[in-house]
C-alpha cells in the first residue's frame, strides 16, 4: 500500500550478519594439545558467542580516527556520523524523504517521550516505531533514564531503578532497567541503550563512584532482560564521571560483557572542555577497536571534529534542531544568527559552499524575514543544519578512507578559526590524537614563519588563545 | 499572461478556460485553486514537496506583498530578483493580492482617500496606491490585483459608495504609476449594492486590465446575497478575461463562484481544516454524490475527520485509501493523531499537504463535469447530498 517515497524494511537482519561475522570471533570450546589429544573441554563464557545485530567493518583510519560501515538491520551506515533527535517520533518539522534527501542514516528516538505518548504497547502493536513513522533506516533510542532525572523535579535514583512522578496523574513510578529494555524492545530500535546511572559532572564526591558501580551492575539486569539479541544491539555506557579510576574500571566491567557497542556517557553536561577530551581520549584508548564508540549529547561540529580524531564513531545532539528554531545556523566559521539585523538585506545564501536545498534556493534576507516567526522559518533552517552536520559526518568519513583527515582537521580548524586563535583544549587533544594542526594555530596568518614547539613554546601561544568551544559569527 | 476559455456551459456561467502564466511547465486549467502563502510559501509544505502535489494544478499561488512588511524591504526584494527568485518558484504562477483572509484582513473605519487599511501582525496598516505599486514592481508578480477599498456588508450605503469611488481613482493611479505592468486584474467593489456592484463593473471594464478581481466577499455578506451580486458584476465583465476572486473558500461558495462564471480562487479553508486537525475526506465522485464514508466515526463527518480525536489512535490506514497524495502513500490516522497530540509540527506538514492535495483535486473533478456539460448536476448533487448528511449528523448528535 504505502509505497512510494519512504519502503518500510521489515525487521530482520540484513544482511545475515551470523554468516558475515568474521571467524576470530568464534572460539571453540575444546582445544587439543599438539600431540592431538584433548586437553580439555573448558567451557568459554556465553558472551564469546553473544548473537550481535551488527557488523562493524573498519574501512580506513588515521591513528586513532577510524572510518568504518556499521551494518545494522535497518541500515548500512558510515561512521563517524551523526543521529538527529526525533525525541517523539519525527525530527521536527522535517519529513522522512527530506531526511533521507540530506543523508540521514539512523535517527535517535526517546525512550521516555515515546513511553508516555504514545506508549511502547502501542508501538508495538504497530509493528515498532520504524512502521509507526514509516522510517525505513536505523534508529536508535536511549533508556529513558537521563529525560527523567533532567525533566522531572522529583527524580529519584536507588538500587532498584529510578523513581519518579508520572507527569500524566503525579502517581509515584519506577523506571528499572528490566523495564527500560522491555519498553525498548517493544519500540523495536535497531540500537537500545542500557539503563545508567547517570551524574552530572560537576557534580563531585562519593556520588559518582557510586553511579558508575550502580551502571555495572545494571547492565547485567538489561542483559538479562533483553529478549531480542538478534535484532537489536544493547548497547553499555562508560560512567565514572572525570575520574579516570572509575572510567577505566567502568570500561573494563563493560567490556566484559562483551556487548555489541560503548557509549561514553556522562558528558556534554557542562564540565570544561579540556576535561571532556579527556575523558573522550581515555575512554576510547581503552574500549574495543571493533566496536562502535557513541558519544553521548555530542554535539557542537568542533566538538565531533575533536572526538573523531580521538576514535569515537557516534555522535548525537538536539542542537543543530534546537538552535535552528532560534534563528541559528550552522556554517563552516561557526553559526549565523539569521535573526540579526544586519541579515535583512543580505542577499547571499546561508553558506556559499553548502549544496543544500535551503542555500541553493534562499538567501540570508528572507529567511530572516520567516525566523522565529513562521513555521516555515524553522523547518528550512533545521533542513539546512542538519544537512551541514550530515555534509561534516560524510567527509569525516571520506577523509579519513581516502587518506587526507589531517588536512581535513586543518581546513576545519583554519576555516573555523581564522586568525588562528584555535582554543588550547582542541590543540591539546589534537596533540594526544596525533594530529600536526599547527598550520592552524599561528597567531597572525599573514606571518610566514612557522613556529616550531622547539622555538617557541607552543603553550605560551595558546595561553593567549580563548578557550572557546564554538563562536558566534556575523559574517558581513 | 494568456488566457482562453475553452468552453462556456450557456446553462450556467460555468466555463473551462486554459491559462499561461509565466514559467509554469504546462499551461493550468481552470476553474483553478490558488495555494495559500505565508510571506510567499505555503504555511508548512517545504518547497521539497511540493512537487509532490499535481501540476500544474499546485503551481499557483497566492502571495500578499503586505506579509513582507514585516522585516523585507522592497529594495532587498529587487536586489533579490523578484519574488520569484525570492522564493526559488521559478516555475510557478504569482497572484499578488493584499488581502489574504487570514491576517491581512482590509479595515474599513481606518481607510482614506489615501490608501486602504489592512489590519496585520504588524499592526494596522495604510497602505497607498504609490506604496503599493513599489511593492508591486519589486516583487514582479505574474498577476497583481490592484489595490481596492474592501468594506463589509453592514456598511452605510454611502461608505460603500466612496468604496467604489476609491476603488476605481486608485485603480487608475496603478494603471498609470506602473503601465508596463505584470498582468493587472482590476478590482471590482460595491459590497451588497447591486448597483454599486454594476457600476463598479462597467468602470472597471473600461479600463485597459488583464483580468479582474472580485473583492468584497467573504465580508459579512449572506451565501444567498452572493449569486446576485456575482450575477450583476459577470454580466457586464467581458467573458475573455479571467476573474479571480477572494473570500470564497468553502466547496459551497467555490461552485457558487463557478457557477456565476469565476475562474480562479484563493481560500483559507485548507489553512483552517489543517490548524484545526482535520483532514477532507469528502467523495471526489464524478456525479458530487457524498456517500457516507466514515459517517459512524466520532469527530467526523463524512466530509472531513478530526485525526486529534481518540478514535484514531490505532488506526494503521492512511486518511483515504485511494489517495496518492505524500501523506496517505507514507503514513497513517495512528501516526498524525500521535503528533498532533505531541504537538508536532510535521502534522501540519502531512495534513496541509493532503488538504491541498484533496481540493486540487475537487477542482479537476469540477472541471471534468463542466467538460462533460454536467456541471449543474454535479452541483446539485454534491449540494444535496452534503446538506442531507449535515443535515443527519446535525438529528443525531
Amino acid at each position: 500500500m504505502r509505497n512510494s517515497i519512504a519502503i518500510a524494511v521489515p525487521l530482520r537482519l540484513r544482511p545475515n550478519i551470523s554468516n558475515t561475522l568474521p571467524h576470530h570471533k568464534f572460539r571453540p570450546t575444546c582445544f587439543h594439545s599438539h600431540e592431538g589429544h584433548t586437553i580439555s573441554c573448558v567451557p568459554y563464557s556465553a558472551p564469546q558467542t553473544k548473537p550481535m545485530a551488527l557488523h562493524f567493518e573498519i574501512l580506513g583510519r588515521f591513528n586513532r580516527a577510524r572510518a568504518a560501515q556499521l551494518t545494522l538491520p535497518h541500515f548500512v551506515c558510515q561512521t563517524p556520523l551523526f543521529m538527529p533527535v526525533g525525541t517523539q517520533g519525527t525530527i521536527k518539522g522535517l519529513t522522512n524523504n527530506e531526511l533521507e534527501r540530506i543523508g540521514c542514516q539512523i535517527i535517535l528516538g526517546n525512550t521516555y517521550h515515546l513511553a508516555l505518548r504514545p506508549t511502547s504497547e502501542l508501538l508495538e502493536e504497530a509493528g515498532g516505531l520504524h512502521n509507526f513513522m514509516n522510517w525505513p533506516r536505523a534508529m536508535l533510542t536511549d533508556s529513558g533514564g537521563f529525560q527523567m532525572v533532567s525533566l522531572l523535579h522529583l527524580a529519584d535514583i536507588t538500587e532498584e531503578g529510578v523513581t519518579f512522578q508520572s507527569p500524566v496523574d503525579g502517581k509515584p513510578m519506577l523506571l528499572t532497567p528490566e523495564e527500560s529494555i522491555q519498553i525498548q524492545n517493544r519500540i523495536g530500535a535497531d540500537i537500545i541503550m542500557a539503563l545508567d546511572d547517570v551524574v552530572k559532572t560537576t557534580i563531585t564526591g562519593p556520588r559518582i563512584e557510586e553511579a558508575m558501580y550502580r551502571t555495572l551492575r545494571w547492565i547485567d539486569r538489561c542483559i538479562a532482560a533483553h529478549k531480542r539479541p538478534h535484532d537489536q544491539n544493547l548497547f553499555g555506557i562508560v560512567q565514572g564521571g572525570l575520574d579516570p579510576e572509575l572510567r577505566d574500571i567502568c570500561v573494563k566491567g563493560l567490556v566484559d560483557r562483551n556487548l555489541p557497542g560503548y557509549a561514553i556517557g556522562g558528558l556534554a553536561g557542562g564540565e570544561d572542555k579540556d576535561s571532556f577530551w579527556r575523558v573522550v581520549a581515555q575512554c576510547t584508548a581503552a574500549l574495543p577497536e571493533d566496536k562502535p564508540r557513541y558519544v553521548m549529547g555530542v554535539g557542537y561540529p568542533l566538538d565531533i571534529v575533536v572526538c573523531s580524531a580521538l576514535g569515537a564513531d557516534m555522535y548525537d545532539c538536539v542542537y543543530p534542531t534546537r538552535t535552528a528554531r532560534f534563528g541559528t545556523a550552522l556554517i563552516p566559521e561557526g553559526v549565523l544568527k539569521l535573526k540579526h539585523r544586519a541579515m535583512a538585506d543580505d542577499t547571499r545564501p546561508i553558506d556559499p559552499t553548502c549544496p543544500c536545498m535551503v542555500c541553493k534556493n534562499y538567501t540570508r534576507a528572507y529567511i530572516h524575514c520567516l525566523v522565529t516567526k513562521d513555521a516555515m522559518g524553522s523547518q528550512l533552517l533545521s533542513y539546512h543544519n542538519l544537512y551541514y552536520m550530515m555534509r561534516l559526518s560524510r567527509n569525516l568519513h571520506t577523509s579519513i578512507v581516502e587518506g587526507r583527515f589531517p588536512k581535513f582537521v586543518c581546513d576545519f580548524l583554519q576555516t573555523m578559526f581564522p586568525k588562528g586563535d584555535v582554543p588550547e583544549w582542541v590543540c591539546n587533544a589534537m596533540e594526544v590524537a596525533g594530529i600536526d594542526i599547527s598550520s592552524c594555530c599561528a597567531p597572525f596568518p599573514s606571518c610566514q614563519e612557522k613556529y616550531s614547539s622547539d622555538e617557541i613554546g607552543t603553550n605560551d601561544i595558546h595561553m593567549e588563545l580563548r578557550l572557546t568551544h564554538t563562536r558566534s559569527v556575523v559574517v558581513y | 499572461m494568456k488566457f482562453a476559455v475553452k468552453k462556456a456551459l450557456s446553462s450556467s456561467g460555468a466555463r473551462v478556460g486554459v491559462l499561461e502564466v509565466g514559467s509554469c511547465p504546462a499551461p493550468i486549467e481552470t476553474p483553478a485553486l490558488l495555494l495559500a502563502t505565508r510571506k510567499g510559501l505555503p504555511h508548512f509544505i517545504s518547497p521539497e514537496l511540493l512537487p509532490s502535489l499535481p501540476s500544474p494544478d499546485s503551481n499557483l499561488l497566492q502571495v500578499s506583498p503586505l506579509h513582507f512588511l514585516e522585516g523585507l524591504s522592497t529594495t532587498t526584494i529587487s536586489k533579490i530578483g523578484g519574488l520569484h527568485q525570492m522564493l526559488g518558484l521559478k516555475q510557478h504562477g504569482i497572484a499578488a493580492v493584499p488581502r489574504d483572509s487570514i491576517q491581512c484582513l482590509p479595515e474599513s473605519k481606518a481607510a482614506t482617500r489615501l490608501g486602504a487599511s489592512f489590519e496585520t501582525p504588524c499592526g494596522r496598516l495604510l497602505i497607498k496606491p504609490k506604496d503599493y505599486i513599489e511593492m508591486i514592481s519589486c516583487m514582479k508578480p505574474n498577476i497583481w490585483a490592484s489595490l481596492a477599498d474592501e468594506v463589509p456588508a453592514w456598511v452605510s450605503e454611502k461608505r460603500n459608495k466612496t468604496s467604489v469611488d476609491r476603488t476605481l481613482r486608485w485603480l487608475d493611479d496603478c494603471i498609470s504609476l506602473y503601465p508596463a505592468a505584470g498582468s493587472i486584474f482590476g478590482a471590482i467593489v460595491g459590497g451588497t449594492s447591486l448597483e454599486e456592484r454594476k457600476r463598479c463593473a462597467e468602470e472597471v471594464a473600461k479600463r485597459n486590465v488583464s483580468g479582474y478581481w472580485i473583492g468584497g466577499f467573504g465580508l459579512g455578506e449572506g451565501i444567498d446575497e452572493r449569486p446576485a451580486l456575482l450575477r450583476e458584476v459577470m454580466d457586464i465583465l467581458p467573458d475573455e478575461k479571467p476573474r479571480l476572486t477572494c473570500g470564497l473558500g468553502l466547496p459551497e461558495e467555490i461552485l457558487q463562484g463557478i457557477a456565476a462564471g469565476i475562474d480562479l480562487f484563493d481560500s483559507t479553508y485548507i489553512y483552517s481544516l489543517t490548524l484545526g486537525g482535520f483532514a477532507l475526506t469528502f467523495s471526489l465522485d464524478k456525479s458530487g454524490e457524498q456517500h457516507n464514508l466514515q459517517s459512524d466515526q466520532i469527530g467526523s463527518d463524512s466530509t472531513k475527520i478530526n485525526l486529534r480525536a481518540t478514535a484514531y489512535r490505532k488506526d494503521m490506514s492512511p486518511i483515504l485509501e485511494n489517495c496518492t497524495c505524500y501523506t496517505c502513500q507514507n503514513h497513517t490516522k495512528a501516526y498524525i493523531n500521535h503528533l498532533l497530540n505531541v504537538h508536532e509540527m510535521l502534522a501540519q506538514t502531512l495534513l496541509e499537504i493532503h488538504n491541498t492535495h484533496h481540493y486540487l483535486r475537487f477542482f479537476h473533478v469540477i472541471r471534468g463535469a463542466i467538460q462533460d456539460g454536467s456541471f449543474e448536476e454535479f452541483r446539485q448533487a454534491f449540494l444535496e447530498s452534503r446538506r442531507e448528511h449535515f443535515k443527519g449528523e446535525a438529528i443525531s448528535t
